[in-house]
């Protein structure tokens, strides 16, 4: 655009190799891991509970769940995707198990088959904005409001107690391996496994060309319908799973769990770094995201705030966060 | 020619640490077309946007009519009378011709509802003038030479005496463009002095009067048209001798005669019709029309990027079954598209993930894993080769020029060894500099033995590149043309004009 740009640019015969330290630096998960950091030393000199292994253990098990959730959600917001309908789905997983196991299924068959509910429910999303071309906002609001309907329907709007779970089952949710909670190992291996293919496997790199620019990903010979369907499958896939941990955990199914979930788990992920026009987005990024919301929660109720004030400031911190990408990351380029 | 209406004197301006201007400098006379050339990044940009009140200058004085003035805002620029068409068109497609004629004054207009039958009559009395647009029709409806005569009309319904059009050719054909210089010819005749931006040398020496080279944000030379020609022009824009302007072509009998690919029967309803052809080892073949003829879309029928092309396609003698695209990719057969943005690379991704996006697999390991260092030192390899400029592979498509990101996008094709490339306007926006390497880079191909297929409205650039043409008509070949017979008027003829069909063999 500008004359000296290209001048800028520097020699054309040595194209500069970037080392790890200064892709490092670069990165924006080392900014969010400072900000943790910190806030988590001021709230330990303030807060006498703040560092206890009880407190620490209660904030992990509070986002671990919806971790899994919003691995599914950055996957699919980084192939240009969204789905509103994380909460609902998420609830109707619950809803679904419990209800199958209270009429006599077996609770691992009915847990299956839950999350065999909610992957049917993504490829239908998938079909409707792949194939027949609906926009994801409009299909997932859709399915946000039928299947928490679904919910209340199916339970009268009471929550089914579970009470007859066998233990096997519920240590799902409540068991602990080396005094470690079994949630936070799932989610740490949920976490890890989908960081890793999603930074180094081909077939996720195809997620990244369908969100940055689909067309141009179509004139590369991907199938980018297959990507966004996949995707879309995918999210609703996780939602059954964490639904099923859920049930696990509270030995009830409830019809109104998970309410305003989407707007938790999205601004997660965008505070990580994913972007709603897709293309880019990371899932350590966007943990990291859930973890500084999960952690600024439970700080202030510890600082005895008042719970409106939480919201006030978990607002602030997404708009601070897409602010920041908005001056600091794009002016860049 | 008149009296000098717009009169600009070493203009500075800096954004940061980059100067874009340094003693800019032009001299508009009422009812002169004046051509403003300059490589990508001259600063062209930056003194229209100046003009035009969209950026303010840092020191330097504008001067219109002798008297000095300042240009705080678009707004204010159109009230002194300077138009300003953009390269892009920014209509907006649903609504009416006029609406989007008239927008800025709707916009400023105090009144509450808006007076439909007072815009359309002015509207047609505007257009009736440039050509035969019916105002009340939706923008988005028209073809986009019609959009670009609407910009213009929508500059001349503000009373202009200063017209700027920012390359407005760059997306016509050439009876399109022609079209469009009758109507500048007359604009100038009324007096309206016209800044043409422009890279195709042949225009400017054909319709400007006078023109004005910049270079590195400097005033280089204004001069007659009459009296300077193509070569020194260039050579000021670069600030160095370009010895050539296209690589030499190789010699008749050194090329082997070999048939690499060859099409037959293709066919696609109401689009393509029996297109056949036979490209042969160490030649460039161009493929000219007219915007609409099918070119695109022969080639894309080829690769079956789109559409259901029936006809038969055999590669080094052996027919293939293409399904889609991707067996294309696989055999060797790839596709630049023509609209690089849009369509051909991912900006905001990493050089390196743009040059593999074609076949990750080749940057793969057996688990499908991405080797990082394979396709960084791939992309690196490739940017070397087509002397690519930028920091870094890992930077952003998004911050490179014009130029680098066309190279970006050929380093694409050439990482999966292609057999064949259909290069779609390969050079379109593209600098003198960058489109020179470009060029040599297609010449250095076809010496490896890969087959390369040109499309270009830019008729000059297609007969310097080309051994062989052939001009497409209403989705048939309607002609070919080679050697001395490479005329734009033998082109300009087969690709407009109905012949029988025993010329088309000859």
């Amino acid at each position: 655009m500008l004359a000296t740009q290209e001048q800028q640019s520097g020699n054309m015969r040595a194209i500069r190799r970037i080392g790890w330290l200064d892709t490092m630096i670069r990165a924006r998960e080392t900014g969010l891991i400072l900000i943790i950091v910190t806030l988590f030393c001021v709230m330990s000199l303030i807060s006498p509970y703040f560092l206890t292994v009880e407190n620490i253990r209660a904030m992990a098990m509070a986002f671990a769940v919806e971790g899994i959730v919003v691995v599914g959600m950055t996957i699919l917001l980084i192939s240009g995707g969204i789905d509103l309908s994380v909460g609902s789905v998420t609830a109707l997983a619950m809803v679904a198990g419990g209800w199958l196991f209270l009429n006599g299924v077996d609770p691992w068959a009915a847990a299956a088959m839950a999350i065999a509910l909610t992957t049917a429910i993504g490829m239908a999303m998938g079909f409707l904005t792949t194939v027949v071309g609906l926009h994801h906002f409009i299909v997932s609001l859709a399915v946000m409001v039928i299947a928490r309907g679904v919910c209340l329907l199916a339970t009268g709007g009471r929550p089914l107690g579970l009470y007859s779970l066998p233990p096997e089952f519920k240590f799902i949710g409540q068991g602990t391996i080396q005094n470690i909670p079994l949630v936070i190992i799932i989610f740490v291996v949920v976490v890890v496994t989908f960081d890793l293919l999603l930074r180094r496997t081909a077939a996720f790199r195809k997620v990244f060309y369908t969100g940055s620019n689909p067309k141009a990903a179509a004139y590369s010979g991907i199938r980018v319908g297959r990507v966004i369907f996949a995707t879309t499958t995918l999210c609703s896939t996780l939602c059954g799973v964490a639904g099923v941990i859920y049930m696990a955990r509270f030995g009830s199914a409830q019809p109104s769990f998970g309410i305003g979930m989407e707007l938790n788990v999205i601004a997660a992920a965008v505070i990580g770094g994913a972007s709603l026009s897709g293309g880019s987005g990371t899932i350590l990024g966007a943990i990291l995201g859930a973890v500084l919301l999960s952690m600024v929660s439970s700080s202030l109720a510890l600082l005895n705030v008042s719970v409106y004030w939480q919201d006030i400031i978990r607002g602030s911190i997404l708009l601070g966060a897409v602010l920041f990408d908005h001056y600091l990351v794009k002016r860049r380029r | 020619m008149g009296e000098v209406i717009l009169d600009i004197e070493d203009v500075h301006k800096s954004f940061g640490p980059v100067h874009a201007l340094r003693g800019a400098r032009l001299q508009l006379r009422q009812g002169e077309i004046h051509a403003l050339v300059g490589e990508n990044g001259a600063g062209k940009s930056t003194l229209m946007h100046i003009i035009d009140g969209i950026l303010q200058p840092d020191s330097g004085e504008i001067k219109l009519d002798g008297r000095k003035v300042r240009i705080a805002s678009p707004n204010e620029a159109h009230k002194l009378g300077i138009g300003f068409v953009h390269q892009e068109i920014a209509l907006c497609p649903e609504i009416s011709v006029a609406e989007n004629m008239y927008m800025s004054e709707t916009n400023s207009s105090p009144a509450w509802f808006m007076r439909y039958a007072d815009i359309n009559r002015r509207a047609g009395a505007v257009l009736r003038e440039l050509g035969d647009i019916d105002p009340t029709v939706k923008a988005g409806s028209l073809s986009i030479s019609q959009q670009q005569i609407v910009e213009i009309a929508k500059a001349l319904t503000l009373d202009c005496r200063i017209l700027i059009l920012d390359e407005p050719t760059a997306a016509l054909t050439e009876t399109e463009a022609k079209i469009l210089f009758r109507i500048m010819h007359r604009l100038a005749d009324k007096g309206i002095a016209i800044i043409y931006i422009s890279h195709r040398m042949a225009e400017i020496f054909e319709h400007c009067d006078r023109i004005t080279v910049m270079r590195d944000g400097c005033h280089v030379r204004t001069a007659d048209v009459a009296g300077i020609t193509q070569e020194e022009v260039i050579n000021s824009m670069v600030g160095r001798v370009l010895s050539n302007l296209y690589p030499a072509k190789q010699a008749e009998e050194e090329r082997s005669g070999r048939v690499i690919l060859s099409v037959r029967g293709l066919s696609e309803s109401r689009r393509i019709f029996d297109v056949g052809f036979d490209l042969h080892e160490g030649e460039i073949l161009g493929l000219a029309g007219l915007i609409g003829a099918g070119r695109s879309e022969i080639v894309r029928g080829i690769c079956r990027l789109e559409g259901r092309a029936s006809g038969e396609i055999a590669l080094n003698g052996r027919v293939l079954q293409l399904h889609d695209y991707r067996d294309s990719i696989r055999e060797g057969i790839v596709y630049l598209s023509e609209d690089r943005k849009s369509d051909g690379l991912f900006l905001d991704m990493s050089i390196a993930a743009n040059v593999s996006a074609l076949d990750i697999d080749l940057i793969s390991n057996g688990m499908g894993l991405i080797e990082r260092r394979r396709e960084q030192a791939r992309a690196r390899e490739l940017g070397q080769r087509l002397q690519l400029r930028a920091n870094s592979v890992d930077d952003p498509v998004s911050s490179l020029s014009g130029g680098n990101q066309q190279k970006v996008a050929l380093a694409k094709m050439l990482s999966v060894n292609p057999k064949v490339i259909f290069l779609d306007e390969p050079t379109r926006g593209v600098d003198v500099g960058a489109k020179a390497e470009i060029h040599r880079q297609l010449r250095a191909l076809v010496r490896e033995g890969v087959g390369i297929v040109v499309i270009s409205s830019e008729l000059p650039e297609l007969i310097g590149i080309s051994d062989r043409i052939l001009v497409v008509r209403e989705g048939r070949i309607a002609g070919e043309v080679r050697g001395d017979d490479m005329t734009e008027e033998k082109i300009m003829h087969l690709a407009s004009i109905d012949i029988g069909p025993a010329a088309a063999h000859g």
